[in-house]
């Protein structure tokens, strides 16, 4: 069921006047001013710091561990093993019941026998700074027996495999598959068929602010109180109350400002969870800040996989059936609470996803590594998804002879066939406009000219390349999705809603902001409702101690969903005003509305301003004609009913040069046509549209998890896992198409990820049409100089 | 130096930490002074979170040992506010939005200030070479480029004026 408008208040009506407008985010000007607070900001009295001896090897037994010298340092006051820490806290258990033959080993805090990647935590040491923990920590000694490991997928999937984790026998930790179980049919009767492998190197997120953590159990209130960098607080009390045995209820969580997240800060880590546990053992906060180095060997990796695509098609172009092998990555644990097999699931289900694919197969392994375990970062499973269509399309479109635009096009899905309730894949789309977003892009970037200068290039030996990637984002993701997989998560996002004595409006909120900016855009959107200045509105959010019960930050649902709780709890509040106003006015509710924070009635402005207001309902209440105090206080909580998710789309298309000699790429241009429905700020949406699409250029063209044979990350500084920076990225020219979801009254679909799921599909498309005349293709993820040279040395070895 | 002690200024005030302190710069000033809005981000002068202005120059704080500073001057973000340039800097990225989680800022408008010291109208490709050692994840760079050529104009006509 959809949610209808009521009939009171027309939809035109509830989206507020401010809804659209590009304000600049004034609230978060103390950021600009070195004035945020960041949890390595916060220093509480009698803190104590922890640095962990992490494990060396891949994979190894711990014989024994001896601390006394690392004791006898200095301001050292413990220093915890596994077996110690086990007596209070339990292991993460991460086997979602509703994932069949899902199966992760339990990872406790601190490894307590074996350890299965190098850089997980062994030793706790806490001292009165961390540098004395850091200088004690190299004092600890453990005698290590090294174990056989399975560090690549190709070796783990192998036969002779070790196994990444002694209760297991092999590696195998998920097998699913989507669609049909047989397409052959489709293929038989093809026009052409076309088929390629892929390969996707593992990335991290790269946080520019690392995790960290302050976790300070009271002993004297049997309290614990934590600040964490996290998008997800709520989450989080849950997971401390389930591993240290202790009551929701006596555990506040608080995420201050966080200096990034994409994902990787949505999980509960094996070292924070220690942190948390040392201080319940030792009764003093305890603050631990991952360094970069520890960030980039134990943070949520995530991206590596494999897979093997064939397209059918028939002699127009018309897709007739996809048939895919998605092998994925998923290092030694599942990451908790969520698993890591979201990104395979996605990875695999999404592949096809914006067009009418006809036939459809996809079968998806995930496979135990000994790295460190695989989680979600930004787009999940979905830019793999996106690049392996994109690329198969422009395969199919060079087999039939048409223009990869056009081959696009005849294809795209709008709506869900007639009669069917998901797609074949068993995609739930609500309604898409990916037509319109091409015919947008095709405009603003001159696609006819900009074909004809290349050919015109190529004649004198110079590549440059036009890609496209047109993608589906599943946003808002639900509860739909969470309950049957049997994961206690909380998916809604909600709004409390207070009307203060002097007219200013608080809002509390479950939705959480790493940057995106989601509270300045909720905060505009209620001032709007009620037409003030935004700064009469104050946000309240990443408290469980202070806001309502909700998710938090994950699948772009700040506006999706908190957008709508926060608009539904306007609408209720203005609903009691105008009743008590209705009384005082001697007219109807619905004659009224709010003009610059006053109410207007039928002889135009009343004088009940909203702090006359305030002040009526809290102080002089028996003024009231009806004698009916309405609520100051409003909660709402939205989530789309019977949808699982909502679905954005855009496309993509990317300009670039190939220097076919040095292997270096240059990008020329970016173009981005995106349809996430309503646009409640445009100066944050399309900013955020680009920071996006540069986080997938990097994953594109720069960024990989190098680890040796054995299992040793090679490039664990950013000196040496390449991030994008300012000189090599394009100008982004951001624009939109507006298809407001029905699942809500806002009709905003959410922003987040659409960046990253759409461009490494397209910077792969335009590196291969750049190299077509070459007959050299890459396949390999991240198209590093060295890949891409080596793709040409093997086409010309070919010739 | 004398023995025991580093002496410096920090945003106008005489300060003093015992010469037996170890660790960089950035640290010093975070921990020590409180002086959070300087950022430390990757600890190998890669990323430019850690910008502080010494003697008028901008260095990595965290390439800087403590015992560095003894005799300097020091600036950070807490106290350029006052800075014309700094000032239209930090409107202009709130205008433009050229921020998100804000944890790169700080450092960007040092080098950002440092640019537009030396060139009071900077073209594009130049905006994006200065910053080129300033790693922002969360934006584009595109606004964080057009923030830093909107304060460049605002100060050219301020000069004019
Ligand atoms: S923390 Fe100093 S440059 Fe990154
Ligand atoms: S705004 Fe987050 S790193 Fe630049």
């Amino acid at each position: 069921m959809l949610l209808k408008p009521c009939a009171r208040w027309p939809m035109n009506k509830l989206v507020s006047k401010a809804v659209g407008a590009p304000m600049p985010r004034e609230s978060a000007r103390l950021l600009v001013e070195g004035r945020g607070s960041y949890v390595d900001d916060i220093a509480l009295p009698g803190m104590l710091h922890i640095a962990f001896v992490r494990a060396p090897f891949a994979h190894g037994r711990i014989l024994c561990i001896e601390t006394a010298d690392a004791l006898q340092m200095p301001g050292v006051v413990a220093a915890i093993d596994g077996k110690e820490l086990a007596e209070i806290c339990a292991p993460f258990d991460t086997n979602p019941p509703g994932v069949p033959g899902h199966a992760s080993a339990p990872q406790p805090p601190l490894a307590i026998e074996e350890s299965c990647f190098q850089g997980e935590t062994v030793v706790a040491v806490v001292a009165e700074s961390r540098a004395a923990a850091e200088d004690a920590a190299e004092l600890v000694f453990v005698d290590w027996e090294e174990l056989p490991a399975a560090c690549s997928i190709a070796e783990a999937q192998s036969d002779s495999a070790a196994a990444v984790h002694s209760s297991f026998d092999n590696n195998l930790s998920l097998h699913h598959r989507f669609g049909a179980e047989d397409v052959s049919d489709a293929f038989e009767n093809a026009a052409h068929v076309v088929e390629e492998s892929f390969a996707f190197g593992r990335q991290t997120g790269v946080t520019l602010e690392p995790r960290g953590i302050i976790a300070h159990w009271d002993p004297r209130a049997e309290e614990l109180e934590v600040w964490q960098s996290h998008q997800v607080p709520w989450q989080m009390r849950e997971v401390y109350a389930a591993q240290l045995g202790l009551s929701p209820q006596s555990i506040r969580v608080v995420a201050p400002d966080v200096g990034g997240a994409f994902g990787l800060k949505l999980h509960a880590y094996a070292d924070e969870l220690a942190a948390v546990a040392v201080s319940k053992r030792l009764g003093r906060p305890i603050k631990y800040i991952v360094d970069r180095l520890e960030s980039f060997t134990s943070d949520a990796h995530a991206r590596e996989a494999k897979a093997t695509c064939r397209m059918a098609v028939d002699s127009e172009g018309h897709i007739l059936g996809i048939d895919a092998v998605v092998d994925s990555g998923f290092g030694a644990y599942a990451m908790h609470p969520r698993g890591s097999f979201g990104e395979a699931m996605q990875a695999a289900q999404m592949i096809g996803a914006p067009y009418k694919v006809g036939a459809f197969r996809a079968e998806v392994r995930g496979w135990r590594q000994n790295k460190a375990p695989s989680g979600a970062y930004r787009g999940v499973g979905q830019p793999i998804a996106c690049a392996i269509t994109e690329d198969m399309i422009d395969l199919a479109a060079r087999a039939v002879g048409i223009d990869p635009a056009e081959m696009r096009r005849i294809n795209y899905r709008s709506t869900l066939d007639e009669g069917t309730r998901a797609t074949q894949s068993g995609l739930v789309i609500e309604e898409l406009s990916l037509d319109a977003c091409l015919a947008k892009l095709m405009e603003a970037m001159d696609y006819k000219t900009l074909r004809a200068g290349q050919a015109a290039l190529r004649e004198n030996g110079i590549y440059r390349g036009i890609g496209f990637a047109s993608f589906v984002e599943l946003t808002g993701v639900g509860a739909g999705l969470y309950g049957p997989l049997g994961l206690p998560l909380a998916a809604n996002e909600s709004c409390r809603l207070t009307l203060q004595p002097d007219g200013s409006l608080t809002c509390a909120t479950s939705v959480t902001d790493q940057g995106q900016g989601t509270l300045s855009a909720l905060g505009q959107l209620i001032a709007g409702e009620f037409d003030i200045a935004p700064n009469m509105v104050r946000m309240i959010s990443g408290d469980t101690g202070r806001t309502p019960y909700g998710g938090g930050a994950w699948a772009s649902r700040g506006m999706a969903l908190g957008g709508e709780a926060a608009r539904r709890a306007c609408v209720r509040m203005r609903d009691g005003l105008f009743e008590v106003a209705a009384g005082v006015l001697q007219c109807e509710p619905s004659a009224l509305a709010f003009d610059n924070g006053e109410i207007i009635g039928l002889k135009g402005p009343s004088g009940l301003t909203l702090a006359e207001m305030g002040a009526l309902c809290h102080y002089r209440p028996y003024d009231i004609p009806t004698g009916q105090v309405p609520p100051m206080t409003i909660e709402e909580s939205f989530l789309p009913l019977n949808l699982p998710y909502i679905t954005s789309n855009g496309v993509h298309a990317v300009h670039l040069e190939v220097d076919s000699e040095l292997g270096t790429v240059e990008l020329l241009d970016y173009w981005v046509v995106d349809d996430c429905g309503t646009v409640v700020n445009p100066l944050l949406v399309d900013e955020q549209l680009r920071g996006g699409i540069v986080q997938g250029i990097g994953a594109a063209l720069y960024e990989e998890c190098v680890y040796s044979e054995d299992g040793q990350f090679t490039n664990g500084t950013l000196a040496d896992y390449v991030v994008p920076m300012a000189g090599e990225m394009p100008a982004i020219h951001v624009d939109h198409i507006t298809t407001p979801t029905r699942a809500s009254g806002l009709g905003a679909k959410g922003v987040g990820e659409a960046g990253t799921v759409g461009a490494p599909g397209a910077v792969r498309t335009a590196i291969n049409d750049a190299l077509s005349p070459l007959a050299a293709r890459v396949a390999k993820q991240p198209f590093t100089t060295r890949r891409i040279l080596e793709a040409v040395m093997a086409a010309e070895n070919l010739e | 130096m004398s023995e025991d002690t580093i002496r410096f200024t920090l945003n106008g005030r005489d300060v003093s930490v015992p010469a037996t302190t170890r660790g960089h710069l950035g640290d010093l000033l975070r921990h020590e002074f409180g002086e959070t809005g300087t950022h430390i981000g990757c600890e190998h002068g890669v990323c430019g979170a850690c910008n502080v202005v010494m003697d008028g120059v901008v260095v990595r704080s965290c390439l800087t040992l403590a015992v560095q500073v003894d005799g300097a001057e020091i600036e950070t973000i807490e106290h350029l506010g006052s800075d014309h340039d700094v000032a239209a800097l930090q409107n202009a990225f709130v205008a433009r939005n050229a921020f998100q989680c804000g944890y790169c800022t700080p450092g960007m408008i040092m080098t950002a200030r440092e640019l537009l010291a030396g060139n009071t109208a900077p073209r594009r490709e130049e905006i994006r070479d200065a910053i080129s050692g300033n790693l922002c994840r969360c934006t584009g760079y595109q606004a964080i480029v057009e923030a830093i050529s909107d304060a460049a104009e605002t100060l050219r006509e301020m000069a004019d004026e």
